[in-house]
């Protein structure tokens, strides 16, 4: 098992290497740091340009192999480079972690373990109002981009804010600033915050997963060991739970890994959306600062998260199926 | 059977009423696109304690989805009407709470397929467990202690261990033993076994019926036993109740039923089953009673005797309206047919009531075996598969050794029945010989030709002279191509003159007994057993010499399986075929084959004419497989010592040294130490029995003649 997961972490560690290392390269060719600078007034003469650039190691005189020889070289020592102007990427990257991860795994965790109840029960209640209800919910959402999903939120929350006559949802930024007050109405200025991105993120998970438990859920539901139980003298509700969805978790679990990566999207128009400063808004404005530092450490950010939960969905998987534990 | 004491049910109802007792029970699945099929159509029966009441018939006749009714266990969608008694209580209709408290404690069930019947991710102990907790207060330390002990009195080797092994890790005949120690655990008084036997080889099917009446001993329960096939119950059952369309056609003690059926459909059943233990008399030998047709479809029901259509019997008042079950013989026999007194009063026999077709004789089958040209012959056939492991970088751990040199020849005219256990190696055996290529070792001649030495043309012509039939025939038949496109397939790709191919298409449906006329039709427009003829039909499309059957009567049921072997049966003796007959059923082989090799691990344990093997069988292996087959028969069947085999097929990756089959063997058993060295040391060979003279050879060095059926 042990050494299962332990080949699993050496896959997935090449393909961060290939992922990261393509990102910087695609990014090296198509982002030109250096229009920065001729777009001032004046411009800066060229020397100067040059020199600044070759500094931060974004020169694109300097052969885009070459960049990357130096670039690799400081990113195996943990040192992902600079942006353009001169700000270290490891301390912006630093600074706004925490902050994509707070939206990530609240956004998977509530997203998935929704998702995975709603799909259930609707396949227990086949062609029932709440099958049908729960069907139709998530061909909506799942026709609706992120974003429009997060501007709709937007809407809806200023309306019931207007209603009820507080501002209880709040739609920008992570907190607000210079807000007075202890602890308690920190925390709860946090979560006033983080309710709506959150559902943004979440929403377009429960849709996937009530789908996608439905039907292994459906699968499982006619099945001879269900009628097993129950032949027992299990309840219904019981033989439900204990062993028909226990068993049709094992498939939504391997499916965790492929959602994911459709999640990390989602984050990154969410975040500058609403606002938040977090690794997808890095990731958006770094573009469009033709900043190539930022977006390789970004990508690489993406795919060690995306690492994490291919090997979390590994682990789970060997934890449900004894058929994959003995090896 | 022996009467028990009755002990005090726990349903708090009459302890002096049946058990179950099932009256007029109807069970219909409303239908959307169409009209409602009515799956059971008032049946009844009643079974006391200690009684086994046998329910057979064929797929769809409703007796599987009767017992569900009767525990409640269909989709909510099924609509149930009728009573269900259990000790006088009405039970039918009961909500989940209240029959959760008698399913798996008053009455329990054991089901078919054991593989999907216990939930993958928990352990085997556990799952018997969960089942001693539900109804009683034991502690988890207790249950699991009492499941060990369940899954030792159902005969598991080393329960403790076995009982933490996941349901994938047991074979079949575990798993099925394991069902039955749930289905005991509670000390249930019925037990209600659909097909408990089917998917398993018929030594496990041997083990797991002892270890059902064990279980009957052990709790003094009556036993409810659903089954197809009419050898499971002769010598188990106390009553027969025979089922048809969704009806109950033919009850009564299981004498009368087997020896005095009085309903065409139960007559029909009992002629067509091919018999262990009448011997064929060659070619020309008696035909099985074929029941023409299909079933009718339970969403059309015409009025009158469902069976009329089938029915060789039937005459217009039959058609007018459905025959009530009536008293017949002796007390308690009940037929649901309008002739029954007439069939009483003639003491008719199925042969005399259903029209057997002649089987022409083979021309061949004058001519002594040696003179005969030899059209297979194969001799130390090797095919060892690579055991690989690893997702990504496979690599060689070992070998299976599906077929471990094997040799055997079959003559112009003539019939070699192979057969086998699953895992023997019977069908890599005949892949080997379909490939047509260089075996790994050994030889393979067909048709006097070396496949290893013959060139890239001699192949292709030799295909035109070799051909297959499958099990599966839907498998077989492409979907998108109507019968004249399959059946003319192979004529044009082996050159037939285009101008003639439409009447040989003609030709070749009628030679298979299909309508000509059916031609323009598409494979999913036939039943199971009419698309067998189409497999058959192809296969002779090319005038071949040699046929190789793969299990080709196996996935159908009885009364069909019958007509597709009278069919091999005449087209051998008119068109001069011979048949490599690949099977597990060994009496459908003793009816149609001359010789039969039985193979047991990728070797062949036993060789020789069918009356020779048969009839004394010289392997302890086939003296085991002989008498673990169930005779329809009940007489035979009470009489009857079974050698019951310990344990499973062992891996054919690491068989066992010496003989394979010492692991199980029971003569093993008692030998002294000094012969039992000589079967651990040294690989019996084939040798003949009695002198070369007579065609039977075993590969035992004890083997000695024993009469077993
Ligand atoms: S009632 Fe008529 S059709 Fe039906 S089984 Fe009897 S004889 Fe045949
Ligand atoms: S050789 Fe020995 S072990 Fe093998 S079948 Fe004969 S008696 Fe049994």
């Amino acid at each position: 098992m042990t050494t299962f997961l332990l080949r699993r972490l050496v896959n997935y560690l090449v393909l961060v290497i290939v992922a990261t290392s393509f990102a910087y390269l695609l990014a090296g060719a198509a982002l030109d740091p250096r229009s920065n600078y001729q777009g001032r007034n004046p411009p800066p003469p060229e020397y100067v340009v040059d020199k600044t650039l070759n500094e931060y190691n974004l020169n694109d005189k300097t052969p885009l192999l070459e960049r990357y020889v130096t670039w690799a070289g400081n990113v195996a020592t943990g040192d992902f480079g600079k942006t353009w102007e001169g700000v270290s990427v490891n301390e912006e990257v630093g600074r706004r972690i925490g902050v994509s991860l707070r939206l990530i795994i609240l956004g998977v965790v509530l997203g998935s373990v929704t998702g995975v109840f709603i799909g259930a029960y609707a396949a227990v209640k086949q062609y029932g109002a709440f099958d049908r209800g729960s069907t139709f919910g998530s061909f909506v959402i799942l026709s609706i981009p992120t974003v429009v999903i997060a501007v709709l939120l937007q809407v809806s929350a200023v309306f019931a804010n207007d209603i009820l006559g507080l501002k209880f949802f709040q739609y920008t930024g992570e907190y607000t600033p210079g807000l007075e007050g202890g602890l308690l109405t920190h925390a709860l200025d946090r979560v006033q915050h983080l309710v709506l991105p959150t559902l943004t993120l979440a929403l377009t998970q429960v849709a996937t997963y009530s789908r996608y438990q439905r039907n292994m859920m459906l699968d499982v539901l006619g099945s001879d060991f269900v009628r097993t139980a129950m032949a027992k003298g299990l309840r219904r509700r019981t033989a439900l739970i204990k062993h028909a969805l226990r068993t049709a978790l094992i498939p939504a679990v391997t499916y965790f890994a492929f959602t994911f990566g459709v999640l990390l999207a989602g984050t990154t128009f969410t975040e500058k959306i609403f606002g938040w400063h977090g690794m997808g808004e890095l990731l958006i404005d770094s573009i469009s600062r033709n900043d190539i530092n930022s977006v390789a450490a970004v990508a690489c950010f993406a795919a060690i998260a995306v690492l994490i939960a291919g090997l979390l969905s590994d682990i789970f998987y060997a934890i449900l199926d004894p058929r994959v534990r003995i090896r | 059977m022996t009467q028990q004491t009755v002990a005090a049910p726990r349903s708090g109802g009459d302890p002096s009423a049946p058990v179950l007792e099932v009256t007029d029970l109807h069970v219909t699945f409303p239908n959307d696109r169409g009209p409602d099929v009515k799956a059971v159509r008032g049946i009844g029966y009643a079974v006391r304690r200690g009684e086994v009441l046998g329910i057979v018939g064929e797929s769809g006749s409703g007796k599987s989805v009767s017992s569900l009714a009767v525990m409640g266990l269909l989709p909510e969608s099924a609509e149930t009407t009728g009573s269900v008694r259990l000790y006088g209580e009405e039970i039918l209709g009961l909500g989940d709470r209240e029959l959760s408290k008698i399913r798996g404690k008053t009455v329990s069930m054991v089901f078919q397929d054991p593989l999907s019947a216990l939930t993958p991710v928990y352990t085997i102990g556990d799952q018997i467990a969960e089942a001693v907790r539900i109804h009683t207060d034991a502690s988890k330390e207790r249950a699991a202690a009492r499941a060990v002990e369940l899954l030792d009195l159902v005969g598991i080797p080393y329960a403790a261990q076995r009982a933490k092994a996941f349901p994938h890790e047991f074979s079949g005949g575990m798993r099925q033993r394991a069902m039955i120690a749930m289905a005991i655990a509670n000390d249930p008084d019925l037990i209600i076994c659909d097909e408990p036997t089917t998917a398993l080889d018929v030594t496990i099917q041997a083990q797991v019926l002892e270890v059902l009446k064990t279980a009957q001993r052990e709790t003094g329960a009556a036993i409810v036993m659903i089954t197809h096939d009419m050898g499971v119950v002769a010598g188990f059952a106390d009553r027969v109740m025979v089922m048809y369309a969704g009806r109950a056609v033919e009850v009564g003690q299981v004498d009368d039923i087997y020896y005095r059926p009085r309903m065409p459909y139960t007559m029909g059943l009992l002629g067509s089953i091919p018999r262990l233990d009448e011997g064929a008399e060659g070619p020309g030998h008696t035909a099985l009673v074929p029941i023409e047709g299909t079933p009718p479809s339970l969403s059309a029901l015409q009025p009158g005797c469902p069976f009329a259509p089938r029915c060789p019997l039937a005459i217009d008042a039959c058609r007018a309206e459905e025959p009530a079950a009536e008293p017949v013989g002796r007390t308690g026999h009940l037929s649901a047919c309008i002739r029954s007194g007439e069939i009483e009063e003639h003491g008719w026999s199925p042969q005399d009531v259903y029209p057997l077709p002649a089987i022409p004789e083979a021309p061949a089958a004058h001519v002594p075996r040696e003179q005969r040209e030899t059209v297979l012959q194969v001799e130390g056939l090797i095919k060892h598969h690579p055991l690989m492991k690893g997702a990504v970088f496979k690599r060689r751990i070992g070998s299976v050794y599906a077929v471990d040199g094997i040799d055997l020849d079959i003559r112009e005219g003539e019939t070699l029945g192979l057969v086998g256990e699953s895992g023997c190696g019977k069908t890599t055996t005949l892949m080997e010989i379909l490939e047509l290529s260089r075996p790994q070792r050994g030889k393979v001649v067909v048709l006097g030709k070396d496949t290893a030495t013959m060139t890239q043309r001699d192949r292709t012509s030799l295909r035109r002279d070799l051909q297959v039939v499958f099990q599966d025939p839907m498998a077989a038949l492409d979907p998108r191509f109507t019968v004249a496109d399959i059946l003319s397939e192979p004529l044009r790709t082996h050159g037939y003159p285009a101008g003639a191919v439409h009447d040989r298409v003609r030709e070749l449906l009628e030679l298979v007994g299909l309508e000509p006329g059916h031609a323009a039709r598409y494979p999913q427009d036939f039943s199971g057993g009419q698309r067998q003829r189409i497999g058959i039909a192809r296969a002779l499309a090319l005038q071949p010499r040699l046929i190789v059957l793969d299990e080709p009567v196996s996935a159908l049921d009885v009364s069909i399986q019958a007509g597709v072997i009278n069919l091999l049966d005449e087209l051998r003796g008119r068109l001069s075929l011979s048949y490599l007959f690949v099977a597990h059923d060994l009496s459908v082989v003793r009816h149609i084959a001359d010789r039969v090799a039985v193979m047991y691990l990728g070797r062949i344990a036993e060789i020789g004419t069918v009356d020779a093997v048969y009839g004394a069988p010289s392997h302890p292996y086939t003296q085991a497989l002989l008498s673990a087959i169930p005779l329809p028969d009940p007489h035979k069947e009470r009489e009857r010592r079974r050698i019951i085999l310990r344990g499973d097929l062992p891996s054919p990756a690491d068989p066992p040294s010496g003989c394979r089959f010492r692991t199980r063997c029971q003569k093993f058993l008692i030998l002294n130490e000094e012969e039992q060295k000589e079967c651990v040391q040294r690989e019996p060979q084939i040798l003949p029995l009695r002198g070369p003279a007579e065609d039977h050879g075993a590969a035992c060095h004890y083997a000695e003649r024993v009469e077993v059926i």
